[in-house]
Parts: C-alpha cells; structure tokens; sequence
C-alpha cells in the first residue's frame, strides 16, 4: 500500500529530538509527515495502524548479524533470519562475511545483497571481509566490494591477527571511506578460552578468556587508527578495558566507532554457573537466573564479562563511548549447541530478544528509552554512514511499532530464527514489537 | 555405634529403588547426582563420611558383599584413562551387589565419532541406575544429566570436580587426624588445572580445615592469585594462598601434592622440571618442617621424582594406599545413598 497512517502512538525519534504523542503518514515508501493531523474521514481502515500505548519510532538499524548465507544453511537463511530480525523490529541488518565461502569478493557481495532483495523480509546490507578467505594474509579487493555496495569491512569471527595487514587495511580503507570494522581478541592469549577468565571460570575449571585478549587489540587499532587517520568500528565491546580505551580515543579525536551487545548490557559469567555464586545484585538483575552450569547457551564470543564489565559497558553507553547496539545474531543448529561447553559453537541468537533484553534496562532505570532508541536507529546509521534510523520527512519509511510494557516469556520454539540458542529461555521481558515496516510495507505484525 | 542411616524412610518394597526425586536423603536433602561438593552441606559430608565407615567395616569382613544394590546397574563411563578411579568404582558397584558394566572411549563407538550425547541416550535406553562419568571436559556429568533418567556420578571433569577423590581424601584425614575441623592442610602443585584440588577446596574448607593451596604462580587461577593479593594471602574463609612452601609447610597436618604434567613446560607455564623441583618438590627435608607425623597424600597417578620426592611417597607418613582403600568404602556409600533401596544396610549381628 503507498499510503498508510500510524495515529495515536508515542513517536520517538532521537534524529530529530523527538518525544510525543504523534501521528506518522507515510507515503510511497517514505516518511511523509509527523504531526497531530488525522487521515482523512474516507481512509481504508487497512491503512491505519492505531499505536496506541505503543511507541513508535525509526526501524532499528543492526550493524552487525550472521545471516549464515552462502554455506551455513542449516544454521540460518537470509530468509529466515530477517524474518527474525523483522520480528525483533529491525528495518535494515548489516550481514557479516564469515560464510563459506567467505563474501571477499565482488560476486559474493552481489550474492547476498540480490537474495537479500529477492528474499528477504527485511533491507540486507552486507559487509565484506578484510582479507581473503578471512586468512589474515592477504587484502580482500577491498574497492571492488565497496562498489558492489559493502558497507563495512571485517574478518569478523577473529582479528586481523597480522597487525601490518590491518594497517594496510585501514589505509586502504580510508581511501575508499569505508570503515574497518575489528573483532577484538588476540588469538594467542585467548587460545583455548571458553569463557571470561574471572572467578567463574576458576570455581568451573574452564580455560578462560583475561579481558586483556580484547583490551590489548582495541589499544592496538586505537594506534593504528592514529598511524592512518582511518575509520576504525569496533565490534561486540565487552570490556571495561576497552571502554576506557575508546573513550580515549575519542576524546582525542580519533575516527573511532563502538558497538555493543544486548547481552553484553545484561549478562555476566555467573550465568555460565547458572548462577550459583551470583552476587545478590546480579541476582536481582533478572530475578532468577534460569540457566544451569555449562549451559552452552551462555557460550558466545566476546564471552560474558563479570558485573563490573556489564556496569562498564553502560556508563559507556549513557556516555557517547558506543555508538550503537548491535545484536550479533549468531544462531546454530541444536547439534552445534547440545553437547559439551568445551566444543559447543559461540553465539547467541538475539534478533528476537533484543529489544525485550535492552527494556529490561529501561524499567529497571538503568537506562532511559530515548537512549536504548537513538542506538538502535540514528546513531549506528550515522557510524556507518546509511540514510536510515529516521523518520525525518523523506526518508524511507522504516517503522518500528513496540509496546514497552507487554510481558511476555522468551520461548526459543517460538522463534522465527532458525537459531533457538539463547540464555533467556523461560526468562520473562516486558516489551516486545507489535509492527515492523520497511519501506512503507508491513513486514511483520504480532 | 549409631546407624547413620536412622531416619532414612522405611521403603517396603525392598530393592524397588525410590525413582523419585526422594532418591536420597543426605541429611533431608533431595540430591540425585553426584557432581560436584560446592553446593555440599558440612552435614551431607559428615553423612557420606559416616556412612563409608560402615561400607569399610563390610570391606573387613571375610564376604566383602552385601545384596543392597542387587538389580541394579551401575555403567562407567570413561572418557579418560583411568586406573584406580574405574576400579574402584566397578568394586564398589560389586560390593553391594550391584551388576558393573565398564565402558572406555577407545573400545566404543566414540572411535567412530559417537557423540557424548548419543552415547548417553543409547546407555540411558539399556537401562542404566547410576552412570559413573569421566571426561576431558569440564561441565559433561552435567550434561549427562539432561540425558541420564537414573543417577550421574561425576569420576572426573576436566579440571572441574572430582566429588569422590574429594571425599575421600577428607575420609581419609578424619580417620588419621581425627577431626578434619582446624586440620592445617597443604595442597600442592598444579592448582590450576587440578579438578582434584578443587574439589578437596570445597569439602575441606567446608568440614573446617585451614587449606593452604601451594604453588607457581602460573599454575594457579588468576582470580585467587588476585584475591590471595588483595587479601593478605587469603582467597576465601578458610583457603590461602602462597607461593612459598618452605613457609607454608611449617606446622602442617597434611600435606597432598598433586601430580605436575610434564606438558605444562612445553606450553611456557614453567621454565624447566628442575626449578619445579628445586622449588615445589615435596621431599623429606620439606617434610620435616611439617608437623611430626603429618599426612602425606596424593590423589596419584604420582610423577616420583617430580612432585614427590620417591622416599616420601613410600615413607612411613604417606596415607598414598589409604586414600585408594578409602576410595572403594566412599564410592560404595555414595552408590548405597543415591540408588540404595533405603533400608538400613545389614549389620554383622544380624546375619548371625
């Protein structure tokens, strides 16, 4: 339909300092109008959405999911994972390059974005890898991928462990305008970790992860960043290490750009023991912790870092040092997930608990919604330079519609995604999308 | 002597085994698994201690067996090598009647790929009442029971837990030093690889020893090296810790080293097997600072020579044989708690 209406909801839209009660028209795929005007007398009901006690804001904006296309098929598709991340109420999904074969070319790029176009539910923008084959030896032809419409580069599933490759990377980049975007974990310290080294992984027996792996890597690109004066993007920050580190940076003025997980923001290690030596204010964080020792829905990578990671991560939030949330949608097959915690697959499948996850924050005063909104929407678009996360007039009409206060319990069978790992299985969330609209089409409704 | 097992409840259908989730009452706690001791009460190890003295009293007499367990089937499952601990529980299961079925990963399935998981679901199909589980990684007994209807016993996890050495090596200084409680112990060696030192962490500190864990810095948990820093050597109530063992030697009540894998140099942890020993090497003149008579214990296998000097293993103060007698008396009360039929066990002056 090229006309519709969305009367009586709350509009949040942090790119134009918006909070009220509003109505939002759209038409031929745009953001028309934003006002207290009503449609018509003779307008078709089927045209208006009534938003009523729901917020209504810009279609959220994923800088970073795996899509899993080409060669993980039995992990997830471009189908079903955007109807996953439709579900969640994100517009436009940044697909990473660890597929196999890997998207370090031309066609691959043009691979994913037209079955994206053909058959996803969702807008699929794609990033391209580094190197070729994510070997961390050679450059991936960098300029023809950014031509084919990569918005990002990333050997993501791992660093660019050769620190010349990613200086030639950056400067590379940086000719093309395009951001590199870093996983931050040296291999060699990390090598064998299964989860944060802290307490939990002492008590558990497990080989841990120090934060020193991420930390020393973010400090590494935050020098090669100031060597090249390039676009450095780091992904899934999880430390508090690294928090300060990029907080440096960019007070300095370094180009730099951060993202961060939901369960980054909401979970620690002690999950990983099911809880058995939380702190009583980790406890009260959920209520319960619903997970057993050596769940491997708890296994992901960066791993869960201890309370005083997750308290880092959002006074880094709350203070500029992020510039977006970003889901790191990594589903697997139960095969890949139900068996040992020392060879079970990282990832969490997140694109459906996102927003419940980051709620959970906001009736918790943690953070306010406005916040959890403008890195969902303005500002990733703004760290990867893309004309979404708005609803200024003129804009495409990406709608997301949520209601703040529905309560409902995390069933991992009701998933659209193909990926039913996640550590809040059985938890309750308050807050979950009630429509999501890209380009002025309804791609899902609850 | 009191029965311990007095206030147990009376199941009339003897050898029915109780497949409820009252399968034991370790002091009028539910457990069905064995996995760890961390969430173990001071009074649930008092309980397993008391009752193994019992089980060792049936080991002394001429028939070694009683019919508790009869019809019941108890599987080892050995991921890992394993001498005394799959022995010891195969006579264990024995002793009480019980039918031992022993399966290693080199003569399975999981020579062709089997799956922990399926090999679960086919052992759970057969029938199994407890399975005893020893494997490389951390965190597979639990696992195991997602799979396992009847009971899991963990034998060994990674570096995790190991309940029944833990055990009885606390059985094993109650009934040399008499009172576990103000026991000074050290624990020496690989720390932080050890599923035996954590779980002698955990039933020790909980049965009121001062437990001293000794070693090289990095073969130790970070996270208790940074609370041993913070806290003037203390890591939690009851655990300390030190890098010195001249110093923490002295005065000691017992002293378990643990056996160093000579891998750890190839991977940069240690310089050199010969600084291990110069500074970690429990031999007779560090003995000596100890206290007179003090317990001398090893969960073995033993590196003679590396961790332990020969002359001390074999010395009049090592309890190293003990601990392996005790092993079968402890792992008989565990199998009798979690699948006994809850009858009392006959004692000697009935069968007369």
């Amino acid at each position: 339909m090229s006309e519709m209406w969305i009367v009586n909801g709350r509009v949040i839209d942090p790119s134009q300092g918006i909070d009220e009660q509003s109505n939002v028209r759209v038409s031929g795929g745009q953001i028309a109008d934003l006002g207290r005007f009503d449609p018509p007398e003779d307008t078709p009901p089927e045209q208006v959405i009534d938003a009523r006690g729901q917020i209504v804001c810009p279609g959220f904006v994923d800088l970073h999911a795996h899509l899993r296309e080409p060669g993980f098929e039995q992990k997830e598709t471009i189908a079903t994972g955007t109807m996953a991340a439709a579900a969640g109420g994100f517009s436009t999904v940044c697909a990473m390059p660890n597929t196999n074969p890997v998207i370090d070319n031309r066609s691959q790029i043009e691979f994913v974005l037209d079955k994206g176009r053909r058959e996803g539910v969702v807008r699929v923008l794609t990033t391209g890898s580094v190197s070729k084959g994510q070997k961390s030896e050679e450059l991936a032809e960098l300029g023809e991928m950014a031509d084919a419409g990569a918005v990002a580069f990333t050997d993501d599933g791992h660093v660019v462990s050769n620190a010349k490759l990613m200086r030639y990377a950056l400067e590379y980049a940086r000719m093309l305008d395009k951001p590199v975007a870093e996983h931050c974990e040296d291999p060699v310290l990390a090598a064998g970790g299964l989860m944060n080294e802290g307490r939990i992984s002492a008590l558990l027996g497990l080989r841990g992860i120090p934060a020193a792996a991420e930390d020393s890597i973010v400090a590494r690109d935050v020098s090669l960043a100031r060597l090249t004066g390039a676009h450095v993007h780091f992904q899934h920050v999880s430390t508090a290490g690294s928090v300060e580190l990029i907080r440096a940076a960019k007070r300095e003025g370094l180009r730099i750009t951060a993202e961060v997980t939901p369960h980054h923001l909401t979970l620690t290690d002690d999950w990983v023991a099911g809880g058995k030596w939380a702190s009583p204010t980790v406890l009260e964080w959920w209520g319960r912790i619903p997970t057993s020792p050596y769940d491997t829905s708890t296994k992901v990578a960066p791993p869960l870092r201890t309370e005083d990671d997750v308290l880092a991560c959002l006074d880094g939030l709350r203070g500029g040092v992020f510039d977006a949330i970003a889901t790191d949608h990594a589903p697997h097959t139960t095969v890949d997930k139900e068996c040992e915690y020392a060879i079970a697959a990282n990832g969490i499948s997140g694109f459906e608990t996102a927003l419940g996850a980051l709620m959970s924050l906001v009736h918790s005063g943690k953070l306010d919604l406005a916040t959890i909104i403008k890195y969902l929407t303005v500002e990733p678009s703004r760290a990867f330079a893309l004309p979404y996360g708005t609803l200024r007039r003129g804009a495409p009409a990406d709608v997301t519609i949520f209601d703040p206060d529905l309560e409902w319990v995390v069933n991992p069978a009701e998933f659209r995604s193909m990926g039913k790992n996640t550590p809040l299985a059985g938890i309750a969330l308050r807050g979950r999308v009630s429509v999501t609209i890209v380009g002025g089409k309804v791609v899902f409704t609850a | 002597m009191a029965d311990p097992l007095v206030g147990y409840r009376q199941n009339t259908a003897a050898g029915e085994g109780t497949r409820t989730e009252e399968r034991v009452d370790l002091s009028g706690q539910r457990r069905r698994h064995i996995l760890d001791l961390d969430d173990f009460s001071r009074d649930e190890i008092v309980r397993v201690l008391d009752t193994a003295d019992i089980m060792k009293e049936i080991l002394q007499r001429p028939i070694k067996k009683v019919p508790t367990l009869r019809g019941k089937t108890v599987v080892n499952l050995f991921y890992e090598a394993s001498t005394r601990t799959r022995v010891s529980f195969e006579m264990a299961a024995k002793n009480l009647g019980a039918d031992a079925v022993s399966m290693t990963a080199s003569g399975s399935s999981v020579t062709k790929g089997e799956s922990l998981v399926d090999t679960l679901c086919t052992l759970q199909a057969l029938g199994a009442d407890a399975v005893v589980i020893r494997h490389a990684y951390s965190g597979a007994p639990y696992l195991a029971t997602r799979y396992v209807k009847g009971s899991v016993i963990n034998a060994g996890d990674g570096w995790h837990a190991h309940p029944t050495q833990g055990l009885l090596d606390a059985y094993t200084v109650r009934s040399k030093v008499g009172e576990v409680s103000g026991s000074r112990v050290v624990i020496l060696g690989d720390i932080l690889h050890s599923r035996v030192a954590r779980s002698n962490i955990w039933a020790l500190t909980k049965l009121g020893a001062e437990v001293t864990l000794c070693g090289p810095a990095t073969l130790m948990p970070s996270w208790f090296v940074e609370r041993a820093a913070r806290n003037d050597g203390e890591v939690m109530p009851g655990l300390r810790l030190s890098f010195d063992l001249d110093r923490s030697i002295d005065g000691a009540d017992v002293v378990m080293a643990l056996r160093l894998q000579l891998e750890r140099m190839q991977a940069g942890l240690l310089p050199s097997m010969r600084e291990y020993i110069r500074l970690y090497q429990l031999n007779s003149a560090r003995l000596a600072r100890a206290r007179p008579g003090a317990l001398v214990m090893h969960p073995g296998p033993m590196n003679e020579g590396l961790e332990i000097a020969p002359d001390v293993a074999h010395g009049a103060q090592s309890v190293i044989e003990e601990q392996v007698a005790n092993g079968v008396a402890i792992r008989m009360a565990l199998l009798y708690l979690l699948i006994g039929p809850n009858v009392s066990l006959p004692v000697e002056e009935e069968r007369r």
